[in-house]
């Protein structure tokens, strides 16, 4: 198999190219494109991509793998690999530091601008707060989210506008406190809302429905919150 | 933050909801038009005038033809700010985008008034 790898390291190259390896599958087994990776690292030392927990927990092994969106370490080569070729290029859309690293600052700048984090203004209970089954059932499909950026990268409106539009994992996360029954923030998170862009520059393409590889539906997300926005404004 | 300078109402939530409610309103329009002229496959002149200036179709018209431009530019805005933005073009955006922004309005007006004027029939010297 070929693997092509995006190469840029900004000490000693002008413009980014392509490296292309020549790699050895076992027979026996199919593995994760993680492990090619770091089989080649071994080889190569200078490649340069994040991972941790190799195991889709940690989030950090996103990137572009033959034109999609997804986690190194969950992506087996047998699913991904065409006309045996791999090719592996860093997430579209936000600045590269090196190789298949990229600077998640404008992501992280969104995702902090929905204010993840439970807001209540009751007074503190004795012990917890507590929250009946079904509406923390309201919350499977939310929380999950690792931050992967998966979403968010292979979304147009997000490549066009990725200083305004809040873009789907952020949306994903502002819906996970909106729809929780011990946030009582609901209204100034709604009325943050409200421009022409953070949340209505989602034109559901569902992009990132495709690429989430934990299984998550930000745009339906996106739906509700146009919901709540919807009651709420009228 | 300022986000949107030139938008229709300045609300996201409006905007698309007008966009909804107007792409409605020429959906309607167009199947009245249709669907006349499959209830009256042998239309002449005449009867064509006497439909198109029946009272409720001036107004319907009318609306219509305002449907059409909020739809036209709320949906050409949104374009223009995906496109030509400072993020992907610099400094000069703003000014692209000005220019365009103003080429919008003139065709969405040209068409508002001539519109107008064939439906209510104006004479031509208002044009
Ligand atoms: S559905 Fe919305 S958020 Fe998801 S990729 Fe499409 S435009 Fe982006
Ligand atoms: S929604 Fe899915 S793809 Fe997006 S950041 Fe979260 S885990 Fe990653
Ligand atoms: S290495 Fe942690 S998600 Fe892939």
């Amino acid at each position: 198999m070929q693997v092509s790898i995006y190469r840029f390291i900004p000490d000693s190259d002008s413009e980014p190219r392509m490296q292309d390896y020549e790699y050895d599958l076992p027979d026996d087994r199919d593995l994760m494109v993680l492990e090619v990776l770091e089989n080649l690292k071994a080889q190569d030392p200078s490649i340069g991509y994040r991972r941790s927990c190799r195991e889709g927990v940690c989030g950090s092994d996103g990137m572009n793998i033959n034109g999609q969106n997804g986690l190194a370490c969950k992506t087996p080569v047998s699913e991904a690999v065409s006309r045996d070729r791999l090719v592996l290029r860093p997430l579209p859309g936000l600045p590269v530091i090196r190789d298949l690293i990229v600077d998640m600052s404008q992501f992280y700048r969104q995702y902090e601008r929905v204010e993840p984090f439970l807001t209540n203004d009751n007074p503190r209970p004795a012990q917890e707060r507590l929250q009946s089954q079904e509406d923390r059932e309201k919350l499977d499909g939310l929380y999950e989210c690792i931050l992967c950026a998966c979403c968010t990268t292979s979304c147009p409106s997000f490549w066009w506008n990725p200083d305004k539009f809040l873009g789907p994992a952020a949306l994903l996360q502002s819906y996970r406190f909106l729809a929780d029954s011990r946030d009582t923030a609901t209204e100034e998170r709604l009325s943050k809302l409200d421009d022409p862009f953070s949340v209505f520059r989602c034109r559901g393409v569902m992009n990132c429905v495709n690429a989430c590889p934990k299984d998550l539906n930000p745009t339906r997300a996106i739906n509700e919150i146009r919901t709540l926005l919807i009651k709420n404004g009228t | 933050m300022v986000v949107n300078a030139t938008s229709f109402s300045r609300s996201g939530l409006t905007d698309f909801l007008l966009q909804r409610v107007t792409a409605v309103v020429l959906g309607l329009y167009a199947l009245c038009i249709i669907g006349f002229l499959v209830a009256n496959p042998d239309v002449d002149q005449i009867r064509w005038v006497r439909y198109m200036t029946s009272p409720v179709m001036l107004v319907f018209g009318t609306l219509t033809i305002l449907s059409f431009a909020v739809h036209a530019w709320i949906g050409m805005w949104t374009v223009g700010t995906d496109y030509l933005s400072e993020h992907k073009m610099g400094k000069y955006a703003s000014l692209v985008r000005l220019l365009y922004q103003g080429f919008v309005v003139l065709v969405v007006f040209t068409y508002l008034l001539i519109g107008l004027g064939v439906l209510w029939r104006l004479p031509a010297i208002f044009l």
